[in-house]
């Protein structure tokens, strides 16, 4: 059985709209509409969507504060909505622009009233305080204040509270918004460790397309409050009807190459720009065009994943 | 089971702990409102005095229980968070930007929670806006001291007031479930529990009809309660029918508290996000 299943999931919510001095008309607006998905244990999935997809309605189900219109939704075999505070003690959340811990207090007393939410056992308490605090390099902010510590600090502080009861399942939304890059990327090296080593699942919600690219396997792209798009990165790039690019650089500069299965895009003197379906090889063409011209040098581009999921959402 | 009621009541503990070192950060402020309580009292005082020089009485009280009424009213203004100051605002705070949902996904009772925080905090605001003013009043004014009953039972009424006066609280800011933000009803709420109090004036000297009106309400909890029996004039049986009266509050207004969060989790989209 899958860790997360969900089937038909679906959210309304009621929009009232001043129409006139006394008049309001509702307008119901389906923010998730007939989602279904499952997540195995052990999985890094992304979830991405445009602004107002349905994302973070979605994540609110899943861990209960929302009750669903309509559709079901399993996680580690509980009904979130129903079983809110049991399922609480499994999993962890990270919202990138809230925080869970205690504005006024240090660091240090936020663990330790963590601590006794989820009646953490004292070893367990000790082994994750010592493991995260070493490797989000929390040492000396934990005599801190909370409201003096910056945003990238406060991140791991807030990561490190979420894992302290070791949840199994982490959701994370937004959790590189606002951080510098080397913030970022010493985040991902710790979600991606946290991945291996224990097994934590993680689903994250991001608008940062390199979050996605460095941690998951798997993207699930919504929109409109329904799933586009569910595999691994991939075959997001074939299915996105996007094109790789073959950039080919002549001895002699010629007129545009002329070859089945690619089109030229650009041509710059000796520099060519031939664009080609993601799903095929490059082979057959290098050959191609090998036979027909000198070539001084070549070089393959991926499409870049922001262009691919612009395409999926113009579709 | 015993092990799981006494975790859960070190929960509570270690919250309401670390809800009073939090205000205890704030020391400036505690000692501008120390200054503010005092100067009102003393102005309140002559007022008084000036009240029942014309009707020695009033209300039942003497002159000096009078004065001794109104540094017991400013010792518990803050304590009951009669205004403002209490875990409710941050409540109230937390539903309009939506971080509520952090409360909601933890595997505590958020009403319990709350609580908790709130008696932290009343424990704070009653050892320093509440002793300090009152101490000022008794240098200047001479106070009625209690009987050693009279006191004891003044702690747990004043304790019961906390407790009733955050469920009235938590009512009106769990409205901006629906209301999106609650700042009309605190304007309303704040109104209600000036008169209704007494801190303005003893609930006593209200006329017939609207007096036992105002006795009944929870609001009597908050300082008429407390300043009768520390004044000597609830004792033995009366005094445990006062006390009686604010459990019966306590109790009814947490249960619609609950009622009313189960409902609103239920039902109501958490904003933002």
């Amino acid at each position: 059985m899958a860790l997360i299943e969900v089937r038909d999931l679906s959210r309304d919510f009621t929009i009232r709209k001043k129409t006139g001095p006394l008049r309001r008309t509702s307008v119901v607006k389906h923010a998730v509409h007939d989602l279904s998905f499952e997540i195995d244990a052990g999985e890094m999935v992304g979830y991405i969507g445009p602004n107002g997809a349905g994302k973070s309605t979605t994540i609110k189900m899943l861990t209960g504060i929302l009750v669903p219109s309509g559709g079901s939704a399993r996680v580690a075999g509980l009904e979130p909505s129903r079983q809110r505070r049991e399922l609480a003690r499994r999993i962890g959340v990270v919202f990138g622009q809230r925080t869970s811990l205690w504005w006024d207090l240090p660091l240090r007393d936020s663990f330790e009233l963590l601590r006794r939410i989820y009646r953490i056992p004292d070893q367990t308490f000790r082994r994750n305080l010592e493991d995260h605090v070493a490797l989000l390099d929390l040492g000396e902010l934990l005599d801190t204040p909370v409201r003096q510590l910056s945003l990238g600090q406060r991140m791991r502080g807030d990561i490190a509270a979420a894992l302290l009861h070791d949840p199994e399942i982490l959701y994370l939304d937004e959790p590189t918004i606002g951080l510098d890059v080397i913030s970022k990327g010493r985040l991902r090296e710790f979600l991606r460790a946290l991945n291996h080593e224990r097994g934590t699942t993680l689903m994250l919600t991001t608008h940062d397309l390199q979050d996605i690219e460095a941690l998951c396997d798997r993207v699930i792209v919504i929109d409109h409050g329904t799933a586009v798009f569910d595999g691994p990165l991939s075959s997001l790039r074939v299915n996105g009807g996007s094109s790789r690019t073959l950039v080919v650089d002549l001895v002699d500069e010629a007129a545009p190459i002329d070859i089945d299965g690619a089109r030229v895009m650009k041509v710059e003197g000796p520099r060519q720009w031939l664009a080609f379906p993601a799903g095929a090889s490059a082979a057959p063409l290098v050959a191609q065009v090998a036979a027909a011209y000198d070539i001084a040098d070549l070089s393959i581009h991926e499409p870049d994943i922001e262009d691919v999921i612009r395409q999926l959402y113009s579709r | 089971m015993s092990g799981a009621l006494h975790s859960q009541l070190s929960l509570y503990a270690a919250i309401a702990t670390s809800s009073f070192r939090r205000y205890s950060t704030y020391t400036a402020a505690t000692l501008a409102g120390i200054f503010t309580n005092s100067v009102f009292g003393i102005i309140l005082s002559f007022a008084y005095l000036a009240l029942w020089e014309q009707n020695p009485t009033a209300g039942g009280y003497e002159a000096d229980q009078a004065v001794t009424f109104v540094w017991i009213g400013q010792a518990l203004l803050m304590t009951v968070a009669l205004w403002s100051g209490g875990s409710t605002d941050e409540l109230a705070e937390r539903i309009r930007t939506g971080d509520i949902a952090v409360d909601l996904y933890r595997p505590v009772s958020v009403l319990g929670w709350y609580l908790a925080a709130d008696l932290g905090r009343g424990l704070y605001h009653f050892t320093t806006r509440g002793v300090a003013p009152a101490i000022v009043g008794a240098l200047l004014f001479g106070l009625v001291s209690p009987s050693p009953a009279g006191a004891a039972g003044f702690l747990v009424s004043v304790v019961l007031a906390v407790v009733v006066s955050f469920a009235v609280r938590f009512l009106f800011a769990a409205s901006a479930f629906w209301l999106l933000d609650a700042t009309g009803p605190r304007v309303l709420l704040s109104v209600l529990t000036t008169f209704f109090s007494g801190l303005t004036l003893p609930l006593t000297l209200f006329p017939d009809g609207l007096r036992q009106v105002a006795l009944a309400l929870p609001f009597a909890s908050y300082i008429q309660t407390p300043a009768d029996i520390w004044l000597g004039r609830h004792t033995g049986l009366d005094m445990l029918a006062a006390i009686g009266l604010q459990v019966v509050w306590a109790v009814v207004l947490l249960g619609v508290c609950a009622l009313v969060l189960r409902a609103a989790t239920r039902k109501v989209v958490v904003q933002g996000g």
